[in-house]
């Protein structure tokens, strides 16, 4: 196991250490503390970096190392792990920053970031995961890592929302346990195989049915799918660049990632829908979407409206997984990647408003954009992305989408994609129509951007989010990737 | 039968009586750097002892001792297989952090000095010790007894009426166990008129007799161990003990008799028990789980929560009778040995808690200070490895047990631990989350400074949880070890 | 050996009797004279047990476990005693109270 190959590892190793060092460190050393962070972040996009090159040029990175007799902790990385991977690890940066602006001069920043990167170290390593165990013990380190960012402010109310998180976080990962020790028990200790390593005869079919329903509840609930997504939105009241990382890339990705592994390299997609979960999950994800969509209507608060399109947006994902076929598999995998980058600009432009401005609801957001144009120039711009105004990202999202329903023969999905996006326009469009053309009640007039900690980030994510759409047919681009790896599927 | 080796002779009996003539000399020569440097050098040479013995083990399997070179049944006999030398490396390490830990906590009153809380606790260990490694009946009943007298005083040098009562309560329920316990023994001896553990292996005696007397025994042990529904002690004694006694208490005393039990229902008496009471004794023990994890959520303080939650984890031990596998076996040593090292943890931080704002109320945990911090995360470490949470050794235990149950077809006791599980995470997420608490702008009471924590009690619990989560790597380099004579009832 | 039956049949009504005591009763010292009755059935029972078997002579092992036990006992029946006394005068009960709600248990302060 040369120390190249075992690239996977220093990537986790990297936050997994930072965050050691930093709760060392303890409360006082703030530059120390500042520096660790954004140097473990830099590092661990260079590593991504030489992955990637590696990754392109079919290098086989993986290692492991037997815990147990029978448990093996495995880590490789394929192409579906450096999507995840490489989107975490820019997001982090990005996103580190964001939080040391954000949270200047708030008390306990140690501990915040700490578990921050505790938390990235966990999604890296669910993301290089080689086998179901591995995956679930990263699975379960991302529940624990985030529950005191969810609860970092202290408030009676987010310790409210914490206990619900963990409520439903720890219940699906008891489920998801169940159902791996199970496939453990009828398959043996397997590594993850593309197209699946359970086969019809791994055992009768209720059985497979059932476990697999279990690891589906076990990754639905963090992939929020209905009706196990009700914590998300309760988990917005943490500090933005929390629920930022968590609706981009940590928590829900994380989810949903398990479900792509569960379908594509457990139990593959022919058996899957030879048991017929595929319309099971297609079903769940079209309903979470049309769902999400609507409460995200009746939301007044600007994160809570968000957190309810990522339950909607989420499950775009999930429904790509679901339905057959190359196209749809692209526009899934494509979304998780465009999700997160528009919907972690809409949240930095959250915290911007209620940082710069505690502009909070939706009601005071009236003029705002003329008061701080950088800030809702990006929301701006990231909104309609969600919406899927071509070319924007989230439209090629839909497009490959609705084109791989139609080529399964599955014409419910567009209509389904069109509900959605007129949806997505009916929640979005009022925001954008307050803060560029109502006139600001009287005295709030006053023009003050974010501070450039804050703003360069959100400006940063902005231009990825949209350059990944404007750019689609670009090599490297997160597209091309995508069409990439559906050919390996 | 051979002698084994001198070495692993004289091991043993340091093993036996070092502790014993410890705590003697720590009695007799009240001189305070001695009788607080004694303990910490005992247990650092017990450890190393330990490794010893084990890196012979594994060369030899397990060890049969005679005293005096008399094998049973004439003789009295010692026999060390892998899960006693599991319970004696958990005692080891728990003693050690125990004693450096004392040497800046307990600050007892004149009437019982330092030197008393030492002699009591190094006879404990002695006796302990000793439990872990008997292989005589009769021994067995006079280990307990001594086991039992020294952890009640334990509890009664707490100070107060409380105290008092709760040692008084604990000293009835072991004076009847142990009169159980004595006359099952009695009855085993009336039947076979024999004591040693091995003689009764062998022998075929298949009858209500023996599942009489395994009743009997099993009873008297539950009382001694606390288990669900004879458990109405050990809350209280807990709570009231001094910590670094409640972690002896909780971590060490009361497993003995879990493990005594485990020991007798899977050796001498295996085969005699119809599978139904083995599906009973685990109901005993999930109703345990349940019952223990319900009343640990609804405490308002501390070492309450923690002491409850030591009923529902010893719940657990008990599937092993009825799923009798490797796994199981490997399972319930792994949860044995990661309770017993976050539970030592989380007394020990209870202790700190209590040192550094003086009570252990939950809300005092809210207090915003930063000095209360890292004592927290010993918590959270501990937390994580009882709750069975990736990753820790209590997660590998977890693990192997809900393998073990689906493996055999009885889902339903995976089931129970996953719930057990999620009902562990409920009561120890809710002290977290009053340690993650703003402070409480109303709570009425002056803002008494925080005491700063002297190092020598924060690493001891601090060094335990992490242990408690290492055991999760370990797993490959124990299981070795682990199968060193597992009884023969559980296949290979 | 006809008198082992009735000899054993009455360690058991005494067993029954000592039992009764120790959970029947509220009084801490009936509670632990209940114990030492149960203790002297236990003894009894051993001695019965040790008439058996070799007619010649007595089995020792029984009545080893006897003086044993009995030394335990002694020690024990005194340890309660002074606990039951350090009770009293803490409290000025004589009795243990019925359990009440654990929340308002204490833990050390210490």
């Amino acid at each position: 196991m040369s120390l190249y190959a075992a690239m996977p590892l220093w990537v986790v190793l990297s936050s997994l250490l930072a965050s050691v060092i930093i709760f060392a460190l303890g409360d006082e050393w703030r530059r120390t503390r500042t520096f660790t962070n954004i140097a473990a972040a830099v590092i661990k996009l260079i590593l991504v970096g030489i992955m990637l090159a590696g990754v392109a040029r079919g290098d086989d990175f993986g290692m492991r190392v037997t815990l147990a007799p029978g448990l093996e902790f495995v880590l490789h990385a394929d192409a579906l792990t450096m999507l995840l991977i490489t989107l975490s690890a820019i997001l982090w940066l990005v996103t580190t920053i964001y939080a040391i602006g954000y949270l200047e001069d708030s008390p306990n920043r140690a501990r915040f970031f700490g578990f921050f990167s505790l938390c990235v170290a966990a999604t890296m390593g669910v993301a290089s995961a080689g086998n179901l165990f591995t995956f679930f013990i990263f699975y379960e380190l991302l529940t624990l890592s985030t529950w005191p960012l969810v609860v970092h402010r202290g408030t009676p109310r987010a310790l409210r929302a914490g206990k619900k998180y963990l409520a439903y976080t720890l219940s699906g990962g008891t489920m998801l346990l169940i159902g791996i020790i199970g496939l453990h028990v009828v398959a043996g200790p397997v590594d993850f195989v593309h197209g699946g390593f359970v086969t019809e005869h791994t055992a009768s079919r209720p059985v497979l049915t059932l476990l697999f329903l279990l690891m589906l509840a076990g990754t639905g609930v963090k992939a929020a799918l209905f009706p196990l997504h009700a914590w998300l939105p309760t988990a917005m009241v943490a500090p933005a660049p929390v629920s930022a990382l968590l609706h981009a890339v940590a928590v829900v990705k994380v989810g949903i990632f398990g479900v792509a592994r569960l379908v594509y390299d457990v139990y593959g997609l022919e058996l899957t829908a030879l048991l017929g979960m595929d319309h099971v999950l297609a079903g769940v994800a079209a309903f979470t979407i049309i769902y999400g969509s609507v409460q995200a209507l009746f939301a007044g608060n600007i994160k809570q409206r968000l957190a309810w399109s990522t339950v909607s947006q989420v499950s775009y994902i999930g429904l790509g997984i679901a339905i057959a076929g190359p196209l749809a598999t692209i526009g899934g995998l494509v979304h998780l990647v465009h999700q997160g980058l528009m919907k972690i600009t809409l949240f930095f432009c959250a915290g911007n408003l209620s940082k710069t401005h505690e502009i909070k609801e939706i009601a005071q957001m009236d003029g705002v954009g003329w008061r701080m144009p950088w800030t809702m120039g990006a929301f701006t711009f990231a909104a309609l992305s969600m919406i899927g105004v071509p070319p924007m990202a989230g439209f090629i999202s839909k497009w490959y989408l609705g084109l791989g329903g139609a080529a399964s023969g599955d014409y419910w999905v567009i209509g389904v994609l069109v509900a959605s996006t007129l949806l997505n326009a009916a929640y979005f469009l009022p925001m954008l129509r307050r803060a560029w053309f109502v006139e600001p009640v009287a005295g709030a007039t006053e023009r003050r951007e974010a501070p450039l900690s804050l703003l360069v980030p959100t400006l940063i994510t902005g231009l990825l989010a949209v350059g990944s759409g404007f750019l689609a047919g670009m090599p490297l681009s997160p597209l091309q990737w995508v069409i990439l790896i559906s050919e390996r599927i | 039968m051979t002698d084994p080796p001198p070495l692993v002779m004289a091991g043993h009996t340091a093993l036996l009586l070092g502790p014993l003539i410890c705590g003697l000399l720590v009695y007799l020569l009240p001189w305070p750097r001695f009788r607080d440097a004694a303990p910490i050098v005992l247990s650092a040479g017990l450890l190393v002892v330990l490794w010893y013995l084990s890196g012979e083990m594994l060369g030899t399997g397990p060890v049969t001792l005679a005293l005096g070179g008399h094998f049973a049944p004439l003789g009295i006999e010692l026999h060390v297989d892998a899960l006693a030398l599991a319970m004696l490396w958990l005692t080891g390490l728990v003693g050690l952090a125990v004693n450096v830990h004392i040497t800046a906590s307990v600050n007892l009153t004149e009437r019982f000095g330092p030197e008393g809380f030492r002699i009591l606790w190094l006879v404990l260990w002695s006796a302990l010790n000793a439990l872990f490694v008997a292989a005589d009946l009769f021994n067995i009943y006079v280990l307990l007894e001594l086991s039992a007298i020294t952890a009640i005083a334990l509890v009664a040098v707490s100070r107060g009426p409380e105290a008092v009562a709760a040692a008084t309560r604990y000293l009835f329920f072991a004076l009847a166990g142990s009169l159980f316990f004595l006359l099952g023994v009695a009855l085993v001896y009336a039947k076979t008129g024999l004591l040693a553990l091995r003689g009764l292996e062998s022998l075929q005696w298949h009858g209500p007799a023996s599942v009489f007397a395994l009743g009997l025994m099993t009873l008297g042990l539950a009382m001694k161990a606390a288990l669900f529904p004879v458990h109405a002690w050990l809350p209280r004694a807990h709570a009231i003990a001094p910590s670094a006694a409640s972690a002896l208490l909780s971590a060490l005393v009361a497993k003995a008799g879990v493990y005594l039990v485990i020991r007798l229902w899977s050796g001498p008496f295996d085969g005699h028990w119809p599978e139904f009471l083995g599906q009973s004794m685990a109901v005993l023990g999930a109703a345990g789980i349940a019952y223990g994890s319900i009343q640990a959520i609804r405490q308002s303080r501390l070492k309450l929560v923690i002491a409850y939650s030591t009923v529902a984890q010893l719940g657990y031990l008990l599937l092993v009778l009825p799923l009798a596998s490797v796994l199981a076996w490997h399972g319930v040593i792994y949860h044995a040995l990661s309770h017993g090292l976050a539970k030592a943890a989380l007394f020990l931080a209870a202790g700190n808690v209590i040192f550094m704002v003086g009570n252990d109320r939950l809300e005092s945990l809210s207090r915003g200070d930063h000095r209360l911090a890292g004592n927290a995360m010993v918590m959270a470490l501990a937390g994580v490895s009882l709750a069975g949470l990736p990753p820790s050794g209590g997660f590998i235990g977890k693990w192997w047990l809900i393998n073990a149950a689906l493996e055999s077809g009885q889902w339903w006791w995976a089931l129970v631990v996953g719930g057990g599980g999620l009902l562990t995470a409920a009561y120890v997420f809710r002290v977290l989350r009053y340690a993650m608490a703003e402070p409480h702008p109303d709570d009425g009471r002056p803002d008494l400074p925080v005491k700063r924590l002297p190092r020598r009690m924060f690493w001891p619990p601090m060094l335990l949880a992490l242990g408690a989560i290492a055991l999760g790597f370990a797993g490959q380099w124990l299981v070795p070890i682990l199968a060193l004579g597992r009884p023969g009832n559980i296949a290979g | 050996m006809t008198a082992v039956v009735p000899l054993a049949a009455t360690a058991g009504l005494l067993f029954a009797i000592g039992l009764y005591g120790m959970i029947g009763r509220t009084g801490l010292i009936h509670r632990l004279l209940g114990a030492n009755i149960m203790a002297s059935a236990i003894f009894l029972f051993l001695v019965v047990l040790s008439t058996r078997g070799i007619e010649a002579s007595a089995d020792p092992v029984p009545q080893a476990m006897v003086l044993t036990g009995i030394v335990i006992s002694v020690c024990i029946t005194a340890f309660a005693l002074g606990l039951i006394r350090y009770l009293r005068v803490m409290t000025g009960e004589d009795e243990l109270r019925r359990s009440t709600r654990d929340a308002d248990g204490q833990s050390a302060d210490d």
